[in-house]
Parts: C-alpha cells; sequence; structure tokens
C-alpha cells in the first residue's frame, strides 16, 4: 500500500495522456508531468477536506458514497450500459415485434406508443431491429477489444520485461501501427478477410492493439523496478512464476480501465464498419447499418437514422464515462 | 541543427518504410488469395474460373514467392508507381492525386474549425470563474467523442438541407458544400483538441508565473491570452500529426454521408471492390501524411520552444 502510494506521480499522468491520445511521440511529456502532478496534488486536496467529517459513524458507508462510481452521472451511465446489456441477451424480453418481417402497410410510421422508433420503408418496428441488432454489434464489440487486449498485453508484457532489443524493435512497430490512421488499418483488414460482423470485428481489434501494447509496456517497466518483484527475485523464483504471480496481476488494471476506456471508440470504430456497408448482410440489423438504410429516407423519416443513432452515442457516452470512473477508482483504491 | 534534421528525416523515411511493409504484409500475405478476391469482386461474386485466376496471379506476380514481390512492390513504390486498379484499370498514383484536393480542402477547413473550436472552449472553460459554466464547458469534449461521426452528418443534413434548405445536400459544388461535412469531420477533432488543451491550459493557471502576472495587475483574459494559451499551446502542436491522419480516416465517412468525391470515397470504393493495390495505394498516402506533418512539426519544435532546442542540440551531441 505505502509502496505503491509513493510511486511517482508522473506514471500516472503519462498513462493518462496515453489513454486519450495513442500516439504521441515527441516532446508531449512537458505537459504530461505537470498534469500528473496536478492530479496527485487534486487527490491530495480532496483527503485533506475529507477528514473532517470523517467521523468514527461513518465507515464503509461513506467511503462508498464517495467512490466515482457512486456520482450521479456514473450511475445512470451503469444504468445505460446495463439495459443495452439486457437487450443483447435477452432482445424477446424487451420487444415482441419482429425484427426482420414487417407489416408493409405500416410502412414510415413515426414514433408512437406503438412504435417506439417508429417504423421503416418495410414496415419493420425500428426499436425492434435496434434492439435486436445490439447483440451482434456488442458481440462485435467484444471481439475486438478480446483481441486488441490479448494481443496487445502479449506485446507489451514480452517488450516490458525482456527489455533491450525486443523491447525496441516491438515499440518500433507500435510506432508504425499508430502511424497509419486505425480505420484505415481496419479497412486494409476488412478488404483481405472480407465482410461480415466477425470480420470487422477483427479489423477493429488489430487496429487497437498498438495502443494496449503501449500501456501495457508502461506498466511493466514500472511493477518491474518494483522491490517486491526484486525480493521474489531474490527469493529464487524463476522468471516465468515472477510474471505470472507478480508482474501481470499488478500491471492488469490500468489495462482493464483501458479496455473500459477503449470500449466505446470500439463500439464507434465497429458501427461505422457497419455504416459503410462491410458488416452483417442486409436483413440482418447491426447498428451502423440501420443508420444506414434511414440514410435514403431523411428528408422524410427523421426517425429512421437519428433513433438508432442517438442510441450507438448515447452507449459510447455512457461506456466512456464508467470507463473514467473505473479508472479514477482503480486509482483512489490503491 | 542540420544533424538534428537528417536524423528527424531519416526516421520518417524508416517508419513510412514499416507502414509500407506492415500494410503489404496484411493485403498480400494474409492467409488469403488476392487474385481470387479481385476476380470474385469482378464478377460480382459469381465463382472463379480458375485458369484466369491463375492468368491473374501470373500478370500481377502473385505466382512469386512473398519475398520477391515485397521487393519488386517496393521498388516500384520508391520510383512512385503504385500499381494499377483492378477495377478500373487506372493507376493507382493517378486516382489519388485526383482524389486528394478535395479532401485537402475538406480537411484543412475541418481542422480550422477544430482548432478554433477546440481552443476557444478550452480557453473560455479555464478562463471563467463560473463554476457552472466550467462544467458546462467541460462536460462538452466527452460528447463530442462519444457520438459517431456519420450520425452527427446525417442529422445536420436532415436539419440544414432538408427541413432548412440552408446547405446543398450533396456534392462538391462551392464552399456551401463543403461546410456540413466540414462541420461534422470538425466535431470529434475539436473535442479532442479541446480535451488536450484544457488540461494543459489548467496546469498553466496554476503555475508561479501566472501568480506573478495576476500580482503585477494583469487582468485574467491578458493573463489567458498572453501566458496561458502560448504556454499550453506549445505542447498540443504535437497532436497535430495524429489529428491529420484522424481527418483522412474521417473523411471515408463522411465523404460517404454527403456523397462528396475525394479520398475517403475512393477508400470506400476500393474495399467494396476488394481493390487491393488502391487500398495499399491509399493507406502509404495516409502514413505519408501524418510522417510528413510529424516531421514538420518536430523541425518547427526548436524555433517556436527555445528550451527543446538546447535538449535537441544536446541530444545530437
Amino acid at each position: 500500500m505505502s509502496l505503491l502510494g509513493t510511486r511517482p506521480a508522473d506514471v500516472v499522468g503519462a498513462r493518462r495522456a496515453s489513454a486519450v491520445l495513442p500516439a504521441s511521440p515527441g516532446p508531449v511529456s512537458t505537459g504530461t508531468t505537470s498534469t500528473g502532478a496536478s492530479s496527485a496534488g487534486a487527490a491530495r486536496t480532496t483527503s485533506l477536506r475529507a477528514r473532517p467529517g470523517t467521523g468514527p459513524a461513518t465507515g464503509r458507508l461513506a467511503r462508498a458514497r464517495r467512490h466515482p462510481l457512486a456520482r450521479p452521472g456514473a450511475l445512470v451511465a451503469l444504468l445505460v450500459v446495463t439495459v443495452v446489456v439486457a437487450w443483447a441477451l435477452v432482445p424477446t424480453a424487451f420487444t415482441s415485434a419482429d425484427p426482420i418481417t414487417g407489416v408493409p402497410a405500416d410502412n414510415l410510421l413515426p414514433p408512437s406508443a406503438a412504435h417506439w422508433f417508429g417504423t421503416d420503408h418495410l414496415g419493420r418496428d425500428l426499436f425492434a431491429r435496434t434492439v435486436h441488432g445490439t447483440g451482434l454489434s456488442l458481440q462485435a464489440a467484444a471481439v475486438a477489444i478480446v483481441i486488441a487486449l490479448g494481443a496487445g498485453s502479449l506485446l507489451g508484457l514480452v517488450a516490458g520485461f525482456v527489455g533491450g532489443r525486443v523491447d525496441d524493435v516491438l515499440m518500433r512497430l507500435t510506432d508504425v501501427l499508430l502511424a497509419i490512421p486505425g480505420l484505415l488499418l481496419s479497412l486494409a483488414v476488412v478488404t483481405v478477410l472480407g465482410f461480415g460482423t466477425l470480420k470487422v470485428a477483427i479489423a477493429v481489434g488489430v487496429a487497437s492493439v498498438a495502443t494496449f501494447a503501449r500501456v501495457m509496456r508502461a506498466e511493466v517497466l514500472r511493477v518491474r523496478s518494483a522491490t517486491y518483484v526484486e525480493a521474489a527475485r531474490l527469493a529464487g523464483a524463476r522468471r516465468g512464476s515472477v510474471v505470472v504471480r507478480h508482474v501481470v496481476p499488478n500491471a492488469a488494471g490500468p489495462v482493464l480501465a483501458l479496455a473500459t476506456i477503449e470500449l466505446g471508440t470500439v463500439v464507434l470504430a465497429v458501427s461505422a464498419l457497419s455504416f459503410l456497408g462491410f458488416g452483417a448482410i442486409p436483413p440482418t440489423p447491426e447498428w451502423g447499418s440501420l443508420v444506414a438504410e434511414g440514410r435514403n429516407y431523411l428528408a422524410t423519416a427523421w426517425w429512421y437514422s437519428t433513433l438508432p443513432g442517438l442510441v450507438v452515442a448515447v452507449v459510447v457516452l455512457s461506456a466512456g464515462r464508467l470507463g473514467r470512473a473505473f479508472e479514477r477508482g482503480g486509482r483512489t483504491a490503491r | 541543427m542540420s544533424a538534428y534534421v537528417l536524423r528527424r528525416v531519416a526516421a520518417a523515411v524508416v517508419v513510412l518504410l514499416a507502414a509500407f511493409t506492415v500494410t503489404f504484409a496484411v493485403l498480400y500475405l494474409l492467409p488469403s488469395d488476392p487474385a481470387s478476391i479481385m476476380l470474385d469482386a469482378g464478377t460480382g461474386g459469381g465463382g472463379v474460373d480458375p485458369a484466369q485466376a491463375e492468368a491473374l496471379r501470373e500478370r500481377l506476380g502473385l505466382d512469386q514467392s512473398p519475398a520477391e514481390q515485397y521487393v519488386a512492390a517496393l521498388g516500384r513504390t520508391a520510383t512512385g508507381d503504385l500499381g494499377t486498379s483492378i477495377s478500373s484499370g487506372a493507376p493507382v498514383a493517378t486516382l489519388i492525386a485526383q482524389a486528394l484536393p478535395e479532401t485537402a480542402k475538406l480537411a484543412g477547413f475541418a481542422l480550422l474549425l477544430a482548432v478554433a473550436g477546440g481552443a476557444g472552449l478550452a480557453s473560455l472553460a479555464t478562463w471563467t470563474r463560473s463554476p457552472r459554466l466550467r462544467g458546462l464547458l467541460l462536460a462538452l469534449p466527452p460528447l463530442g467523442v462519444a457520438v459517431p461521426t456519420f450520425w452527427v452528418g446525417l442529422v445536420l443534413l436532415q436539419l440544414l438541407s432538408f427541413r432548412l434548405p440552408v446547405f446543398p445536400a450533396v456534392g462538391n459544388q462551392g464552399f456551401a458544400s463543403l461546410v456540413l461535412p466540414a462541420v461534422t469531420l470538425a466535431v470529434p477533432l475539436s473535442a479532442t483538441i479541446a480535451q488536450v488543451l484544457a488540461q494543459g491550459m489548467r496546469a498553466a493557471w496554476g503555475a508561479a508565473y501566472v501568480e506573478t502576472a495576476l500580482a503585477k495587475g494583469a487582468t485574467r483574459t491578458r493573463v489567458q491570452l498572453r501566458h496561458v494559451t502560448r504556454n499550453a499551446a506549445l505542447p498540443s502542436l504535437t497532436l497535430l500529426g495524429v489529428l491529420v491522419g484522424n481527418l483522412l480516416a474521417g473523411a471515408v465517412v463522411v465523404e460517404t454521408v454527403f456523397s462528396r468525391q475525394g479520398f475517403g470515397r475512393l477508400v470506400q470504393a476500393a474495399v467494396t471492390t476488394q481493390d487491393i493495390p488502391v487500398v495499399l495505394g491509399l493507406v502509404l498516402v495516409a502514413a505519408l501524411v501524418f510522417v510528413v506533418v510529424n516531421l514538420l512539426v518536430d523541425l518547427a519544435y526548436p524555433l517556436l520552444d527555445p528550451r527543446t532546442a538546447v535538449t535537441s542540440y544536446a541530444r545530437s551531441l
């Protein structure tokens, strides 16, 4: 506890900067050190302010209330994400309408009590299509995150732990991956793999590997020089067991926080590729393709692309809000 | 100084070479058959004639070993020959050269809007003493990052082209057709700029020189403009390379939404027809733009900030 408390503030700052801004080569470090110091200063003032209120009566409950996840904004975000995950798991519990076959007579109806999001040009209920499209869209995002997290962490772990020439080569590789805009890299992968939800997910995952590798490497470097790792090595532990038992668990926190933050970005990327027409094959609903289908009816049916798109925006916003709360919570808890 | 310049240029060339290698590896060496993909896309998925595939493979040099293919492609690319498009038969370099000016206009205007909007928002948020206004302003960037670009574009189209016919909905004609796409493209960008800049400005407001300036009687506005902005703006300059790269990627979506011709539409079309040489050329151009912008930033940095000039001089010793 005390050991982690004394770690230099600029590590925190550097990590936060890299989360916002994956590719920042060059002398941005002047800015990040100062922000790191200021965030450490902010943490100090809040703990000072909290002290007078902490009497014997306030204990775990008060601390829970001060947790970043307990703020109203974060609670709403948590609710949104919970509802959307429920949509993905049991879509039929939220809507009884058929997402694939519609009632042609009911085409392009505006939102009403019967059709919350209105209907499309084939008379299908758009709310039902949005809810049923959630499964595929979230699955794609999850696959992308798993690929990026897995491959990125492995690269970062090897680079950080082995060091030397291997580290140089791997980090130059991430430099290059970061030099190609993510969406373009994803599109290049889609060109070769072909179209479909899973292929889009792989493409988006590949494009985010470098960001995870960077953060993982930074964490491994921090943990590697910690006293307990040195102690374990001096005690005769083998390299492999040091990595598995000490380095990975202690480096995992920030990487997992990054995964929650990246979730929003990944949902956006997946829906953008789906919007461009590289996702699921037409009758199957997906968030991005739903918005794309509404393009031809912009002048006559405002709800068609607006409401499904709004769902994407709210979900991404909530995921980002949750990610920041997790990150902040992880930092104060340690 | 000249050693520093040479070193930066050499590093830029290495990154570009590596970008070519990675993209080539993705496009040509992944377990897939480019010749079948191209033929399949050409016939609309109507099956592939093996003899035809073999002929195409030979014509494209795909029957050679990966190393031979790579060296041949690298040699051609180094002389500016990016190959020919599979679907149209036109030289890739010509296609890109035709598409770039329109996108440059769009990206330039969007960058202008994004810098003005992002810097304005960050300045106002750190300058104001009203916590409510500050909270409101600082809540905007996360929103700007979260909304899908294609959705912003469609909503703007709906409101300002169909509801109120202020701007044309599609096309490349004149300045009016540039406004909505540029605004759409600028939204996520200005949000990123505002986030980074607001962080830097908040740090600058806590610096000793700000306290000194205020103690000497400078107004908050003067301190914001003369001291805080100048000190906070410099580190954000390194963002420029990333931002321009994002502009090119964002153009893929924005140009599709607004049916504009340009780099992004070319990317979308090339991926749809699985036109591998065109995709390789486009990714390479994007990497080139990123590398050149970063190089310019690196070279301009010592001129703008004398402190880094000293360190870069020390590094070159």
